[in-house]
């Protein structure tokens, strides 16, 4: 019995293992490959040795070259940075607009309530990619064609963080409302005095839902952000692919860095990163 | 006979044991049931006004500006032109045979990546679901393609499909399999996007499988035992009708982002070997960005969206027996 258990666990972790290779190697082969020289991204690939970080003493130019040739070649730096202002400049706004919604309908009564509640939960099933035409022509009667303003403002209100917010509000105690309001403190005060220094948790969440969801945005940043001075990374990184000749070196440093606030994202706040996605997948 | 005892068991279930995030509501107070004041109404517009408008103007009138389109020959370089032609649009989309090839191309994806993926999906989550050490780092690692955007995976897949010196061809040629074409040959590009599609999204629905699986209770589990279950029996009769809300749920969400399939198509394929990989969105987009026929792009995706409807109104349907 117990050498059955042994084995059992033993066929476990082999087949783990084998899996979490499976799942783990382009990324690995990614990393490794963005460090070394043409040639040698080449040599490696028929061998385990692609899985392999390369040797000092094998780089001619050092382990970061493809960065720098990378940055050089294309605006990496300002894809980035446009990606940052698109994706914060969602985030900012959206916090504060979805919130006073969210707070609107767990607080307040006022007439048709309901009716905007159910409307706003409604919104969720518009799939995104049946409207980008109409809004594509909205926007552009607007004059907002390559402007952050087109980028950011059609993505602030987001049901999605409404309903999450007005789920959290309804949970949150009155009392400390209703101490502030007898000192006289206005309703706007004490969301954002009270409320919102109080709600770290939710605010979070909602944060890292909406920065997942658009830092890996590509139709509308496609469709909207055509001129290069505008363009977000991930609208960088196929044109960089398409560019001949392809440095496969380069693009695999491209690659690296456009994944690399995300990993950083995972791995700092991994808590509220899996707590925003069980959100996504249980409250609904 | 034993199956029989633990199935009478599981139909003791409290009812909506498996989807419930977050705290439970608090009891209804009192003042809930004032009426409302006049004060209070303005507060509560005040409060919800900017995002009632955003939505309205970049949500809903898009979509209704969908509508409208769709019975028009509207076309982005003469915007002002555009006449009102009735259900030519819709009637030509059955004459489109780009149409039907996109058409039945999302399906084909969407019938096979979602079993595959939730099966997937759903191994995962059992497998790491154990007392087990390193539990963390093997789920991370199964997670760690859902970090990574569709454009990265498309490209980095796309060199490891690379026909000639591919990382896969390199390693299929170790073990004596010849070079497959995967994104060059008609037949297989499709597959090959399927394949990298289930490994990328996997990890994400594999953790709310996780969710699942922790809210299901654990004297459920007890009780089998005693009763002498063995672990099949455990899976059939506790495990699976304890995930059936999440597995519904995830079944639905992966159903629908199947169906919005377009990067990796779009960056993988072009939508070809002889449009073998081009989907609805992507034909769309084409017909809307490239051919500028915005009226006939915009009747697609009516049809589009009435899709994702009737699978969030079957959703619902499902949802609802369920717990009624």
């Amino acid at each position: 019995m117990k050498k059955k258990r042994l084995i059992h666990r033993v066929t476990m972790y082999v087949i783990l293992t084998f899996l979490s290779f499976l799942f783990l190697f382009p990324l690995i082969w990614m990393l490794f490959s963005s460090l070394k020289d043409e040639f040698q991204i080449f040599r490696d690939m028929s061998s385990l040795k692609a899985f392999l970080p390369p040797r000092p003493s094998e780089v001619e130019g050092g382990y970061f070259q493809n960065y720098i040739a990378a940055f050089q070649r294309v605006d990496l730096f300002d894809y980035i940075i446009n990606s940052l202002i698109y994706t914060i400049g969602i985030i900012v706004f959206g916090l504060i607009v979805n919130s006073m919604a969210g707070y609107a309908l767990a607080r307040f009564r006022f007439p048709f309530a309901g009716f905007w509640l159910g409307v706003i939960i409604a919104t969720l099933i518009i799939p995104p990619e049946s409207i980008f035409l109409p809004l594509y022509v909205l926007v552009y009667d607007l004059g907002w064609v390559n402007t952050y303003t087109g980028l950011i403002v059609p993505f602030i209100a987001n049901a999605f963080a409404i309903f999450l917010f007005r789920q959290f509000f309804l949970d949150f105690p009155r009392e400390l409302e209703e101490a502030a309001k007898m000192d006289g403190c206005s309703q706007l005060g004490i969301f954002f005095r009270i409320i919102v220094p109080l709600s770290k948790p939710v605010f979070a969440t909602v944060a890292i839902v909406l920065f997942i969801n658009h830092w890996n945005d590509f139709l509308w940043p496609l469709v909207v952000a055509s001129d290069e001075s505008i363009r977000t990374i991930q609208i960088g990184l196929q044109y960089f692919m398409n560019e001949p000749p392809i440095q496969w070196g380069q693009v695999m440093a491209a690659l690296t860095v456009a994944t690399i606030p995300m990993l950083i994202i995972f791995i700092f706040l991994q808590r509220y990163y899996v707590q925003g996605l069980t959100h996504t997948g249980t409250k609904n | 006979m034993e199956k029989e005892s633990v199935k009478t068991k599981t139909s003791y279930f409290p009812k909506p044991y498996a989807v419930k995030g977050g705290r439970s509501m608090p009891k209804k107070k009192k003042r809930l049931f004032r009426k409302s004041s006049f004060r209070e109404a303005v507060t509560g517009y005040f409060f919800l006004l900017p995002a009632l408008i955003l939505l309205g103007v970049f949500l809903l009138y898009p979509m209704a500006s969908a509508f409208y389109y769709s019975f028009t020959d509207f076309y982005i370089l003469t915007p002002d032109e555009k006449s009102f032609i009735g259900l030519e649009n819709f009637t030509f989309i059955f004459q489109d045979a780009e149409f039907r090839q996109a058409f039945w191309n999302t399906v084909y994806f969407t019938i096979i990546v979602v079993p595959v993926q939730l099966a997937v999906a759903l191994g995962l989550a059992l497998l790491i679901n154990q007392k087990l050490k390193f539990r963390i780092f093997f789920r991370t690692a199964f997670f760690s393609p859902v970090v990574m955007s569709l454009v990265v995976v498309s490209i980095l897949w796309t060199f490891m499909y690379n026909p000639n010196e591919g990382l896969i061809n390199e390693f299929l040629g170790m073990v004596g399999i010849p070079s497959q074409p995967f994104l060059t040959s008609p037949d297989q590009a499709m597959n090959s996007i399927i394949v990298m599609s289930v490994w990328q999204g996997a990890g994400f629905q594999m953790m709310i499988f996780l969710a699942g699986l922790q809210n299901i209770p654990n004297h459920l589990y007890e009780a089998a035992d005693i009763d002498g279950a063995n672990r099949w029996h455990k899976f059939w009769n506790i495990t699976l009708p304890g995930l059936r809300n999440v597995a519904l749920f995830i079944f639905i969400t992966i159903t629908i982002a199947a169906f919005k399939l377009l990067v990796q198509p779009m960056i993988m394929t072009q939508g070809g070997p002889l449009g073998s990989t081009k989907s609805l969105v992507y034909h769309i987009y084409e017909t809307g960005f490239n051919y500028r026929d915005v009226g006939y792009a915009s009747a697609m995706a009516v049809i589009f969206t009435v899709i994702v409807l009737i699978i969030t109104i079957v959703q619902r349907i499902l949802i609802r027996e369920e717990r009624g």
